[in-house]
């Protein structure tokens, strides 16, 4: 691994190891390019993964605090956790379910497709699907994922068979066991899918692509790649020529250190990346960087979600198996007549014991609550993913009154539904009811709306500079060596589990940054 | 597949948060899960009889008839810790179960969820009940009762141990499906 000077200015600076950093730090040190890699989590592994469900929760996830605000029922049922990501070398691919949809054409052109829509700020994105297609291919060989290129899917487990089963009953056409990222043979150094059911707290089996053990490993044997682990950012210097030239960050003993850089690219998950930002204010930039448009944390998507529990008569066993392996694609189209525009996924889900009691089901207690546990075993689970709206005031912003293990500001995430997210999450829980009722459910539990997974679009790649913070690059309109690098930067979010999409712009910006450095151009 | 559940005595109290003291019954393993007085909580803050109480208010929040009241006792347990490393925490749960008045444990459970229901947006009830689905729910005695069978990596995982091996639905067609691993 490099030993990179805090004073030397050649480097590139990567905020976060997760999907968009992790991937990013690989592609520029193998180019030759060094790179110092900021991780304000510890490092863990295949062996250090913990198996008990709440150790693993707090192992792997961002608990620093937040609040939040807004009429969206996160802020009343998770109050202190409105968004679920991770703090820990590898960012959110260490928790996350693996599930690799790309998005559609036609979601890359949200504003034109759906038209005005009263209340929301919509945009097109400033690249159409032909370039996106390239960069989707390169990431689903990256990431071996399944019914793609030859890989064959993952198996049905139990709780699948009741998916698929309702969704044929309702005469689904598109549904399989998922575009995965996670082996079903052994491929890339890593292992095969077991069907343990603990995707979330970490796979021991190396089975879902993580960039703990991919992209990292081979950025360090690069000899290119200073990563420092527990250091977190705290803010973004530029010079007298508004360009960035360095990030101040806490080590892992609380010590202020301050990195020189030459290029500097954010990936911090769409609350962090924002947050930075805008706690990067200075007399030149006194809204906080790349933010003269006051776009900065704003138009924030996370994907209108929400479980939908099945009880049958007999056993299931659902927490055998991928936790997320199954889909059903069929309301992944723009049809007005539904009643919304956008469209959604259906995806299997199974919660442990523990995470289904805290997180899976409504606030509830006394006989009905427990009588639900008490058919934990015959319960199969599902949840829907859908495109949630931008919204000009639906953000991150600074919370003053709360601060954070530093003294700084939290992140205060407003989420306010649009009358579009409310319908789509009616019909998606109509449809999913229909699906379990059409082979015989005793009874369908609806559950809530989770602590946000999918975090994106606070820091938005826009064409007009006034409708987003980044160009089609994720270089910021005002600053050119400072970049945007992970789900903050999609333009509007699709129903497409964001992760596949996260990297494939990662890979991207990664040839567009060489070219620029070589060129000189930043 | 049945259930692949195994559990040893020590397993058995085992918690995320805690482990039960001052055994005082030996015996199979199994004899945990039913009925009896087969463990003690050693508490700190509390006393027995607020102890008791706030058992009677666990059970109430979450009844489970099967359920030993040993998984209960964690979640007093991990109640009392609470208490004792926060002041304030301790004054809401004191204050709480002074506010149910004399003879709650007692009453019938239709009494109880009466009474609770007047105070369900209180601090204390709040607190109770979130302590209550966080704790009870990741015993083992409540794996062992609701079927769960946990962590599987130290068993090879579920792909042999029967993550597909429901019969009262079609089979999904391989296209849809995928091929078990070679070797499996």
């Amino acid at each position: 691994m490099a030993h990179i000077e805090f004073k030397d200015a050649s480097a590139v600076v990567i905020i976060g190891s997760g999907a968009g950093g992790g991937t990013l730090a690989h592609e520029l040190t193998r180019r030759g390019i060094k790179v110092v890699l900021l991780e304000a989590g510890k490092r863990q592994s295949l062996e250090s993964f913990s198996q008990v469900p709440g150790e693993a929760f707090g192992q792997l996830t961002w608990l620093d605090a937040r609040t939040q605000s807004g009429d969206w029922s996160v802020a009343r049922d998770f109050p202190a956790l409105p968004v679920w990501h991770c703090k820990t070398v590898g960012g959110t691919t260490v928790h996350w379910t693996a599930s690799c949809p790309r998005l559609q054409p036609w979601e890359l052109r949200a504003k034109s497709a759906y038209g005005e829509i009263a209340g929301t700020s919509l945009i097109d994105w400033p690249i159409a699907y032909a370039e996106l297609e390239k960069y989707y291919e390169l990431a689903e060989r990256r990431l071996g994922v399944t019914r793609r290129n030859g890989v064959p899917g993952l198996p049905a487990s139990n709780n699948f068979k009741a998916m698929y089963a309702g969704a044929k009953k309702l005469g689904y056409k598109q549904v399989h066991t998922g575009h995965m990222a996670i082996n079903p043979r052994p491929f890339d150094g890593r292992g095969f899918c077991i069907q343990q059911g603990f995707c979330v707290q970490g796979c021991k089996m190396g089975a879902k692509w993580s960039t703990l053990y991919t992209e990292i490993p081979r950025a360090e044997a690069t000899g290119n790649l200073d990563l420092r682990i527990e250091s977190t950012a705290v803010k973004i210097e530029h010079g007298a020529d508004g360009r960035v030239n360095a990030v101040v960050y806490r080590d892992s003993h609380g010590k202020e250190q301050r990195q020189k850089a030459r290029i500097v690219c954010v990936a911090g998950n769409a609350i962090e990346t924002p947050r930075l930002l805008l706690l990067s204010s200075s007399s030149i930039f006194p809204q906080g960087l790349g933010n003269s448009n006051d776009q900065v944390g704003r138009n924030y998507c996370h994907h209108i979600t929400g479980t939908v529990w099945g009880i049958f008569d007999k056993p299931v066993h659902s927490w055998r198996g991928a936790t997320l392996a199954g889909v059903v694609e069929d309301e992944v189209i723009n049809e007005p007549r539904r009643g919304f525009a956008g469209g959604y996924r259906m995806e299997l889900l199974a919660l442990d014991l523990p995470t289904f009691s805290q997180v899976g089901l409504s606030y509830g207690w006394g006989r009905d609550f427990a009588t639900i546990i008490e058919s934990y075993r015959n319960i199969a689970g599902m949840f829907i993913n859908g495109e949630d709206l931008p919204r000009a005031d639906n953000r991150i912003t600074l919370n003053s009154s709360v601060k954070d293990a530093h003294g700084l500001p939290v992140a205060n995430v407003h989420v306010d539904e649009h009358a579009n997210d409310k319908a789509m999450r009616k019909h998606a829980q109509g449809q999913m009811t229909k699906m379990y009722g059409a082979i015989d459910a005793k009874r369908i539990v609806l559950g809530p709306t989770p602590p946000a997974t999918h975090n994106m679009c606070t820091a938005r790649m826009s064409a007009d500079p006034r409708e987003g913070v980044t160009n089609a690059w994720g270089q910021t309109h005002d600053i050119k060596n400072l970049l945007i690098s992970d789900g903050s930067a999609l333009s509007t979010p699709g129903a497409a589990n964001p992760t596949l999409t996260i990297v494939a712009l990662a890979l991207r910006q990664a040839e567009h940054i060489s070219e620029q450095m070589k060129a000189r151009s930043i | 597949m049945d259930e692949l559940i195994t559990l040893n005595r020590r397993e058995l109290l085992k918690t995320t948060t805690g482990m039960l003291t001052g055994l005082v019954v030996a015996g199979s393993p199994l004899a945990l899960i039913a009925r009896g007085p087969a463990w003690a909580v050693d508490l700190t803050s509390l006393t027995s009889s607020e102890g008791t109480t706030l058992m009677a208010v666990a059970r109430t929040i979450s009844p489970h008839d099967k359920l030993d009241d040993a998984a209960y006792a964690l979640v007093i347990q991990a109640i009392d810790s609470d208490a004792n490393k926060d002041e304030k925490v301790r004054k809401t749960i004191k204050d709480g179960i002074a506010s149910l008045g004399p003879g709650f444990t007692a009453r019938a459970e239709n009494d109880r969820v009466e009474t609770l229901k007047k105070i369900e947006s209180s601090a204390f009830f709040q607190f109770l009940r979130q302590k209550t689905v966080q704790v009870l729910y990741a015993t083992p005695m409540a794996y062992a009762c609701f079927g769960y069978e946990g962590e599987s990596f130290s068993k090879g995982g579920y792909l042999l141990r029967g993550f597909n091996d429901l019969r009262w639905l079609p089979e999904v067609p391989l296209e849809d499906s995928g091929p078990m691993p070679v070797g499996a």
